[in-house]
């Protein structure tokens, strides 16, 4: 089972591989991909030492282009692909059919994963991508449960990737226009969600505020730690019961499941977290790689460390993890 | 341009939708879709029922169209979808790719419906080779990337294959989820939700701590907080867009029709919208927003 980080700039990458990763991806500097934040991602000098490197190591590079080409705009996907080859990147993760058709006509040697924005969920949509684009791996939407996994993984060849750790998409990625509706900015169209621009925080007599393009998210008190206003992520009023209508702010940790992964043959373990620090990148990865280890070394003694969860839930949103749509108890 | 009403989202009782469709055929829709496209749960009425529904609606001077169900988890799901897909007579409206690929296998035309993410005309394209008929936009999207798309549409030969459709008017979905929001809302977990969502006939409207209304919750579905209405944006439609869809919420969607047909015919003048009612998307601002 592969351990694939993040890595939003070249220190990042550097510091997975050095810490353990197999594999590492990566998005170009410009709206192909789904972190599109300033600041972060791959230029092309870049890009060619992150590239290097990784070959130096014996490791892997995946490219991530999952983001929707737009009208009179999909060259610019196009030269993604094409940069993503010309680099001798081990795979390209791609969400949008277009660019698919591209890739898959243009480059047939060239390693098709389906990114998590295509929203396959199922084997008949599996059956689309494998057909259609000769796709090697499809990485799964976090709204499966792991019985759900299982049974997707018993039912097709396909090598399937899922993510493991990291910020809780709770929606289906790629099918979510929450973004858009409160600031006209959503992954699909643009790379981000609840992006930064719109963000503002403000003390007042209620607390302070958190809001999203003005409209209120969440109100802290003194006692209680400011998250990011990620819009699904806020305090909401139903019917005048006032919670987190959506969801806590919180993060994925699939640790205590790295055994069921293996067993229901899982190829790929993600990290989610390409806008996040270095030090960030360090930390989970010395504690994936010591996990995924310490299984392969004695799978039937596999525990999770107290220390691991200790360190995870220090990066971790809200300080707070969860299975997520792996475990029903959470749907 | 022709009306359409688009699949009924929320969960209703029997009776109650069996009534609600013998009064559709009387309405200004030219086209009907009907299914179940949320929840696998929800069973009012099972798939055989909605297809014999459909069926039963047929020949009677609409054009009647099955919907399928936008997020397909379990293997029992997939049989579901493909019960949908081989009904023998009518036309799907496929909302996950996993439809499109069984349709495609077993050659039905079908409506690329708007949870489908096909953001391109190349991608529409390949669609038309693959028996798409009508494409129903992403209500993500705008006038301005419908345009543009069209004109590529236009280079690659395909603009007068297939028609385009907007979701124009009612509580757009905007997002689906592995948790139900209506369960959670009365702290029942998924498997044990008593299908409580039929208590809603509408969804439950969510608020933010200032009462601006963002949400509405509809099971696993998130809503848009306001109502979408692009009743004064019709003009702007024109030989751009052939059907105009308006979601159900109940009888008064009929009005809505009859309200769309009279600005079609350009008998109404324009309409101030409520403040609980928006158009942002087709104006390529926020969603919520109202463009003037």
């Amino acid at each position: 089972m592969e351990l694939l980080c993040p890595a939003g700039s070249l220190p990042a990458l550097k510091t997975a591989i050095d810490c353990g990763a197999d594999a590492v991806y990566v998005g170009l500097k410009d709206d192909t991909n789904a972190r599109h934040f300033a600041g972060l991602n791959f230029n092309d000098k870049k890009l060619a030492k992150g590239a290097q490197y990784v070959r130096d190591n014996n490791k892997h590079l995946h490219v991530a282009i999952n983001t929707f080409a737009h009208p009179g705009g999909e060259k610019r996907w196009q030269n993604a692909v094409d940069k993503c080859v010309d680099l001798g990147a081990n795979a390209a993760i791609i969400a949008d059919i277009a660019t698919l058709d591209y890739a898959a006509n243009k480059y047939p040697e060239l390693e098709l994963h389906l990114s998590v924005q295509a929203s396959a969920t199922n084997t008949a949509a599996i059956d689309f991508y494998k057909q259609n684009f000769n796709v090697k791996r499809v990485v799964l939407p976090r709204v499966l449960s792991i019985q759900q996994v299982k049974q997707l993984s018993r039912n097709t060849d396909m090598d399937l990737e899922v993510f493991a750790f990291g910020s809780l998409c709770i929606m289906a990625e790629g099918r979510c226009y929450l973004s858009s509706y409160f600031t006209g900015e959503s992954p699909n169209t643009v790379g981000a969600c609840s992006p930064a621009k719109f963000v503002r925080y403000q003390e007042t007599n209620n607390g302070l505020e958190s809001r999203l393009n003005d409209i209120l998210i969440d109100r802290y008190q003194d006692d209680e730690k400011a998250g990011y206003p990620t819009l699904c992520k806020g305090k909401f009023n139903v019917d005048n019961n006032l919670y987190h209508a959506l969801e806590e702010p919180t993060s994925l940790n699939t640790l205590s499941m790295v055994s069921e992964l293996m067993k229901a043959g899982i190829c790929s373990v993600k990290i989610e977290g390409r806008q996040r620090s270095t030090a960030y990148v360090e930390q989970i990865t010395r504690v994936w790689r010591e996990a995924i280890d310490s299984y392969k070394a004695n799978p039937q003694a596999y525990q999770v460390k107290e220390q691991w969860n200790a360190v995870l839930a220090n990066v971790s949103e809200g300080s707070q993890t969860t299975l997520g749509a792996y475990h029903r108890d959470w749907q | 341009m022709k009306l359409s009403l688009g699949p009924l989202l929320y969960y209703w009782p029997k009776q109650t939708v069996e009534d609600f469709y013998q009064q559709a055929l009387k309405s200004e829709a030219d086209v009907i879709y009907l299914g179940e496209t949320v929840c696998s749960k929800r069973r009012e009425l099972k798939t055989r029922d909605w297809i014999e529904l459909a069926k039963a609606l047929d020949d009677q001077g609409k054009e009647i169209v099955l919907s399928s169900m936008a997020l397909l988890e379990a293997p029992s799901e997939v049989k579901i979808l493909r019960q949908l897909c081989e009904n023998g007579s009518l036309k799907v409206e496929a909302n996950d790719v996993g439809a499109v690929q069984l349709l495609s296998e077993s050659k039905v035309p079908f409506v690329c419906g708007p949870a489908i993410n096909c953001y391109n005309a190349s991608v529409l394209k390949l669609f038309v080779n693959k028996g798409m008929q009508r494409w129903v936009m992403p209500v993500e999207l705008s006038r301005d990337w419908l345009v543009k798309t069209m004109t590529d549409c236009e280079d690659l030969g395909i603009r007068e294959q297939f028609e385009v459709e907007v979701f124009s008017h009612g509580f757009m979905p905007l997002a689906y989820s592995a948790r139900c929001f209506t369960a959670r809302s009365e702290n029942k977990a998924k498997d044990d939700c008593e299908l409580c969502c039929i208590k809603y006939p509408t969804g439950r409207p969510t608020t933010t701590q200032e009462d601006q209304q963002v949400f509405v919750l509809n099971g696993i579905q998130t809503q848009s907080g306001y109502c979408y209405n692009l009743i004064n944006d019709l003009p702007s439609m024109e030989g751009l867009v052939d059907v105009v869809r308006v979601s159900p919420s109940g009888s008064e969607s009929f009005e809505v029709l009859s309200d769309y047909r009279g600005a079609l015919k350009g008998l109404d003048k324009p309409v101030i919208l409520g403040s609980k009612e928006c158009n942002g998307f087709w104006h390529q601002i926020s969603g919520l927003q109202t463009q003037m």
